[in-house]
């Protein structure tokens, strides 16, 4: 897990460093607020995942010794075929629709978006171990 | 259903598992209902594929109108369209989501050993967002008034609701909003993914170059694209409920929409090309039969690339006069250096080495030529006032369609080397030589032209020009390249279908490659691996093809001292862990 934090935290204190450079020779807000954001967004997952990687023994896929058996067992539960995804993107694009072209869409796309989330959640609850 | 996918079994072990079927619907349903991220990585890639198509078509239609003086093919306002909905096809549909969404979403869960994308079902989200964000996109030709004309950057106050009315432009708003939300979550799958499913014994630094890319991508991706999804909203609340964000009139900052552009504009350019600089990196090494020269630097070179990326927007609004000249003129000199690396890496990796000039090579050749030229004069441009003297003329456009056209030679290169890993078949060797050296010789002929008919002061973005200007002949030209490219694209097509009606099998190792998505089935089962190599370097199928060689750490003798993946030390392993190698059967026939 410590390469993984070092590659964020890279991110972060690179754009801490950039960000305060430019903040202090143009004093310019959107720019500096943005590289502020890119800072945050590096720095924080990268200090969660580096706290994370003195606590926890190394997984099989850090450890360079690791033989394929060390990493034996169940990798993760994945979902099978879903028709969710499919119905979410189609409502979503509606709600696009309603965005240019008025109200109309946008039951239809609300409806096949608020289904979609119900099928989704409910598939998982069906799903068994996970 | 879920399905607990299990860890594969060791590569050595002699009884053949039985592989793991998907009790999934077949046909069309297929298609629509199936979370494999490799159907997905397919769906995603032929859509690419055909939005590519269609924006090449435009292209053409725009070169038809400038091949001649005062041409009357196309309406000024029709050429405003094309142009546009050519830039945005090429950017928003083709080049990042062929990359982010087809090639990387097929390989990188095989070239770490993982059954499958973090978040399967997101996954499939990502595609239907992005179909669906392209069918609005392309809608706007249906509309009564026309498709987005503003250009692909949509630049305030032309993109207003008073300077470009209709449905067209509102449909390319929403649509980038859908496209948008879909790369972020493709994203953020892509990043989850490489940290949390690499396969045991894979650690940061065995991974394949071309993941460690797309791993930056990812971040990229998760820097960049809010910006413009919000950016989006708030030109949409401009144009539909009266916001003046973005106007002056209303006490707005229309250079606001510049930095926010942009601020995703720049970081964009690089989500497109680090895809490519990864299959570049991979392809060259397994064609020089070497291991990757410098994988360290490459790393970090992809890592701080993408670093001043992000810190460089505003060089392309060097001529608002409101920017900070000095430092991203500075900051935009600086990536010439990562991207030196790389170069001298690549090289480096064919150096000595037995090259073999399949058509994947010929394309990675292409490609550094061509980026090499598109990267020279990009330094040119980072330059305040050669800028200020060729903003916005044909010389910008032949810089960056040189840095893309290369970036599609690398997406060629990427398509012919993993095209038998995806079908299980082979494409054919002659046709895609040709296709090659019609591509490499059309995007010369096609651009090169245009450096020069910009120094002499063409503008972009204008549907005539006069007999006076002197610009017939090098526009002529390049008219002319731009049918070569055709018939280099036509040829590809002709080379799938060949290979569709008549297929040549591909075996699992066709090129006698060395990254793990070689060591599963062509095309890899449900959950992509039965058995699995031991990972003791990051070349392991190459390590177990041919145990006749020394097993190299990223090119360095494997050191005992050293356990870890990094190199270094200096007592060298007597035996390495070869142990399963001898009942190792290799795929290769040669062998």
């Amino acid at each position: 897990m410590k390469t993984e934090s070092h590659v964020l935290l890279f991110i972060g204190f690179f754009f801490g460093l950039v960000g305060i450079i430019y903040w202090v020779f143009s004093h310019e807000d959107a720019g500096s607020i943005m590289l502020l954001g890119t800072f945050l967004l590096g720095s924080v997952p990268g200090f969660y995942y580096l706290w994370w990687s003195r606590r926890m023994s190394p997984r099989p896929a850090d450890n360079p010794e690791a033989t394929v058996e060390d990493g034996a067992g169940v990798v993760g539960a994945f979902p099978g075929s879903s028709i969710w995804p499919f119905v979410l993107g189609i409502g979503a694009t509606f709600v696009g629709l309603a965005l240019v072209f008025g109200a109309w869409t946008l039951a239809v796309g609300l409806f096949l978006a608020v289904s979609a989330l119900v099928g989704v959640i409910f598939e998982s609850r069906r799903g068994g171990l996970v | 259903m879920t399905i607990l996918a299990d860890r594969p079994s060791v590569f050595a072990d002699s009884p053949e598992p039985e592989p793991e079927h998907e009790h999934g619907p077949t046909g069309i349903l297929k298609w629509i209902t199936s979370t494999d991220h490799k159907v997905i990585g397919k769906s995603y890639t032929i859509t690419a594929v055909v939005f590519f198509l269609m924006a090449g078509c435009m292209a053409l239609l725009i070169r038809a109108q400038l091949a001649s003086p005062d041409s009357t093919l196309l309406s000024q306002h029709t050429y405003n369209e094309m142009f546009t909905m050519h830039g945005s096809l090429m950017i928003y549909l083709f080049v990042g989501p062929v990359a982010f969404g087809g090639l990387a979403n097929y390989i990188v869960p095989l070239q770490i050993g993982a059954p499958d994308m973090a978040f399967p079902r997101l996954n499939a989200l990502s595609y239907w967002l992005y179909l669906g964000g392209g069918s609005l996109m392309m809608m706007g030709f249906l509309t009564t008034g026309s498709a987005a004309d503003f250009g692909w950057v949509a630049y305030a106050p032309l993109s207003n609701s008073i300077n470009t009315p209709g449905a067209g432009p509102d449909l390319w708003i929403v649509a980038l909003l859908l496209t948008g939300f879909s790369a972020i979550f493709t994203g953020v799958n892509l990043v989850s993914t490489i940290y949390y499913l690499r396969a045991p014994g894979m650690t940061m630094f065995r991974m394949p170059i071309f993941t460690w890319n797309m791993l930056v991508t990812g971040i990229l991706i998760l820097i960049a694209f809010p910006v413009f999804t919000s950016a989006l909203v708030l030109l949409w609340c401009d144009r539909n409920l009266g916001a003046h964000i973005f106007e002056v009139s209303g006490g707005g900052v229309p250079v606001l929409w510049q930095d926010l552009f942009w601020f995703f504009g720049h970081p964009e350019v690089y989500i497109l090309a680090l895809p490519f600089f990864g299959i570049v990196t991979d392809v060259i090494s397994v064609f020089s039969r070497k291991p990757i020269f410098g994988y360290r630097g490459m790393v970090f070179a992809t890592i701080s690339i993408a670093a001043l990326s992000t810190s460089v927007w505003a060089h392309h609004m060097f001529t608002t006069g409101v920017v900070l000249l000095p430092f991203f003129s500075l900051m935009s000199y600086l990536i010439a250096v990562p991207t030196g690396i790389k170069f001298f890496n690549w090289i480096g990796t064919m150096w000595r080495g037995s090259v073999k000039f399949d058509t994947p090579m010929l394309f990675c050749i292409g490609f550094l030529g061509t980026f090499l030229v598109g990267g020279v004069t990009g330094i040119l441009l980072a330059s305040p006032p050669i800028d200020f003297a060729t903003h916005d003329t044909y010389f910008v456009v032949a810089h960056f369609h040189s840095v893309v056209m290369a970036l599609v030679m690398g997406a060629f290169a990427g398509f012919f080397f993993w095209y038998p890993k995806i079908t299980g078949r082979m494409l054919r060797e002659p046709l895609g030589k040709a296709c090659f050296w019609l591509m490499f010789i059309g995007t010369n002929v096609t651009f090169d032209p245009q450096y020069l008919v910009g120094l002499k002061g063409m503008p972009r973005r204008v549907a005539e020009y006069a007999a006076s200007d002197g610009f017939t002949t090098l526009n002529r030209i390049s008219s002319a390249g731009s049918v070569l490219l055709f018939l280099s694209v036509a040829l590809f097509l002709v080379n799938l279908w060949i290979s569709w009606r008549k297929p040549i099998p591909a075996g699992d190792n066709p090129w006698d490659a060395s990254t793990l998505e070689w060591a599963t089935t062509s095309p890899p089962p449900h959950h992509n691996f039965l058995k699995i190599p031991p990972i003791r370097t990051e070349r392991p199928v190459w390590d177990y093809n041919h145990p006749e060689h020394r097993i190299l750490d990223h090119g360095q003798p494997r050191f005992a001292s050293m356990a870890a993946s990094n190199g270094g030390g200096l007592a060298v392993l007597d035996k390495v862990d070869t142990d399963g190698a001898d009942s190792f059967e290799s795929q290769d026939p040669d062998r």
